[in-house]
């Protein structure tokens, strides 16, 4: 009857899929850099009688602003618009004060289509170094070809590969006349083109990212029949497949580097304990075996171990296990309590919410056990490591509720993504 | 249990599972709190009552005989409590529910009915951890239910962490609120 219940209601979620989400996330930079780059971007130059529907610039501005890196010199005090390298008068951006320049044209190539060059330029080397560069803009993507801009011109400038056209995961809570409803929801990594994937009136939890970007692993609940489910989702097709449902937690979904595998956190044996998934296969192997309650399970990144959250020594604490099971190390000693590590894309240091009275978000670097605390909320909690490793996505606490911020993995750039309402568990995809 | 099952969306969307909010005089148990989740969704949405009593009342009785609910909603009757509160940091049940958990377990027995003990901590700590922390607490339940005869086939446990608040707010009153074991009886 469950199954039936829930097919019958496959209409819903249709629909749910085509719909956007409330309202989209604001960046605000709260906390930059001193010596960010200064960097113009000129306005893409198009022939007279075509209007793209988007402003490439501005978001190319905008993707740039949001890491707290750069300085951006506002379009009013440009002096010129060059199209081309001709076009660039060097001294006049020089004394707008800006070290680089981006600049360049759309070529329409029909039916709202167009194509972007444009270069990149230091005005304080020679106009001959320019850097040019040429990417597609189809009508129905231009916001996807200025992300592309502005990684090219990132990647440039800072050495490390672009983030703005990766996307973010997240669930929303809010009250309803009809009672509680969690939203599942997808956007863009600049909160634009926000999509609910899944809605409930009970609890969603614990959204992760298939190493594809192509599925979601989380966690709903059947309340009828008093379960929680773990399931993933493909976010292309909407279907859903059901992964485990036993008695008891089906919970923490963590999957392998290959996406072959899902760690997760059962209890349905007495206990929370660390379980590890084979999709193909459907075979279940118990990684931990403890009374303790042992969880919130993240992948090495060389598919070899796994960090979880135990209390087997009195607190909440990391450990590192092997996949196939063993020895359990422990990872950390500081603070009353740390626990929902995850290791960062290099496998070099692992993110957690570490708690000495607050609940602040802090980095272990492995190698030299330093643990540097990198925010100051009072329960701020759910990190999540951009694909680059530059910077980490998550939930912080505010006066009344939380919002999504993001913190650079040195601490010093700080931006809020705002949105009414309660915004939890943010996930950042894969490249 | 397990099964791979291959499907299109498992919603739950609320329009459908929807329960009333009316009536029915609430749980003493439950308090009420106006300030919930993102109100300004639904501008001056007039929805007041707490997320839980209407829960309890509709569908934590489900699986009690009609002719008993009366006893369950009497105030003075012990089976009338049917929210267990827990103690910072503890997993531990206070022996002020003693009784009521006596009577509880005595009506299950009696009448075979299936119990689900549904466990719920407060905001602080982390989500999945919360989770286990919730379960522990709703396995301390059980084993009092258990040592009170209730067969094992008859107890089930639902752990939902921190994500079903009874009250939302940030300080010792809400959060004494939401560490919680809900008794529900299933259908």
């Amino acid at each position: 009857m469950n199954m039936k219940f829930r097919n019958l209601l496959s209409g819903l979620l249709l629909i749910t899929l085509a719909t956007p989400a409330y309202s989209a996330l604001k960046i605000e930079v709260t906390e930059g850099v001193t010596g960010a780059i200064p960097i113009a971007i000129a306005p893409f130059k198009v022939e007279e009688g075509f209007a793209p529907a988007e402003d490439l610039a501005a978001i190319v501005e905008k993707d740039l602003a949001s890491t707290g890196l750069f300085k951006i010199i506002p379009r009013n005090k440009h002096l010129g618009n060059p199209a081309q390298l001709s076009d660039v008068n060097l001294k006049n951006w020089r004394t707008v004060g800006s070290d680089h320049l981006v600049f360049g044209q759309l070529i329409p190539k029909g039916q709202g289509n167009y194509s972007v060059r444009f270069h990149l330029l230091d005005v304080f080397k020679d106009a001959g170094g320019a850097q040019g560069f040429e990417i597609d803009a189809p009508a129905n993507a231009l916001r996807h070809a200025a992300h592309m801009v502005a990684n090219r011109i990132y990647e440039r400038l800072t050495g490390h590969q672009g983030i703005f056209t990766t996307r973010i995961a997240y669930v929303t809570a809010k009250n309803t006349k009809r009672g509680p409803r969690y939203d599942l929801i997808v956007a863009d990594q600049d909160g634009f083109n926000a999509q609910t994937v899944a809605s409930s009136s009970e609890p969603i939890m614990s959204p992760a990212w298939s190493p594809s970007g192509q599925h979601l692993a989380y966690v709903a609940f059947d309340i009828e029949e008093g379960l929680a489910i773990l399931q993933v989702q493909d976010l292309r097709t909407g279907a859903v497949e059901e992964i485990s449902s036993r008695e008891g937690i089906n919970g923490a979904p963590s999957w392998s580097p290959d996406g072959k595998n899902l760690a997760m956190t059962l209890s349905y044996h007495g206990n929370p304990d660390i379980f590890v998934y084979n999709i193909a296969s459907k075979k279940l192997q118990q990684v931990t075996r403890s009374p303790a309650i042992d969880t919130e399970s993240s992948w090495s990144p060389d598919g070899r171990s796994l960090i979880f959250t135990s209390d087997r020594g009195g607190s909440a604490q990391i450990y590192k296990i092997p996949v196939g099971g063993g020895n359990a190390e422990r990872l950390t000693f500081e603070g009353k309590s740390n626990s929902r590590a995850v290791y960062a894309p290099d496998g070099k240091s692992i993110a957690m919410v570490t708690s000495s009275g607050g609940y602040k978000i802090a980095v272990l670097d492995l190698r030299t056990r330093d643990l540097r605390v990198l925010t100051d909320g009072r329960l701020d909690e759910s990190p999540s490591f951009a694909p680059n490793g530059q910077a980490l996505i998550y939930t912080r606490s505010t006066g009344g509720g939380a919002e999504l911020a993001t913190v650079s993995i040195d601490g010093r750039v700080k931006t809020r993504l705002r949105q009414l309402g309660e915004v939890r568990e943010p996930s950042w995809s894969p490249f | 249990m397990g099964n791979l099952m291959q499907k299109f969306g498992f919603m739950l969307v609320a329009a459908i599972l929807a329960i009333s909010v009316t009536g029915c005089g609430g749980d003493k148990n439950v308090r009420d709190d106006s300030s919930q989740y993102g109100s300004e969704f639904d501008g001056n949405d007039a929805s007041t009552s707490g997320i839980d009593t209407s829960r309890l009342d509709e569908r934590g009785l489900k699986g009690v005989d009609y002719d008993d609910r009366m006893a369950f909603l009497d105030p003075k009757n012990p089976l009338s409590t049917r929210i267990i509160y827990f103690d910072f940091d503890s997993d531990s049940v206070r022996s002020e529910y003693m009784a009521s958990l006596r009577a509880h377990a005595e009506y299950a027995k009696r009448k075979g009915a299936t119990v689900r003990l549904e466990g719920h901590t407060d905001e602080r700590g982390t989500r999945e951890y919360n989770v286990g922390l919730a379960e522990r607490r709703a396995m301390s339940v059980r084993r009092i239910l258990l040592l009170d005869g209730v067969s094992t086939d008859n107890l089930r446990t639902l752990s939902f962490g921190e994500e079903r608040p009874a009250v939302i707010g940030h300080n010792e009153s809400a959060w004494g609120q939401n560490r919680r074991v809900e008794i529900i009886y299933e259908d």
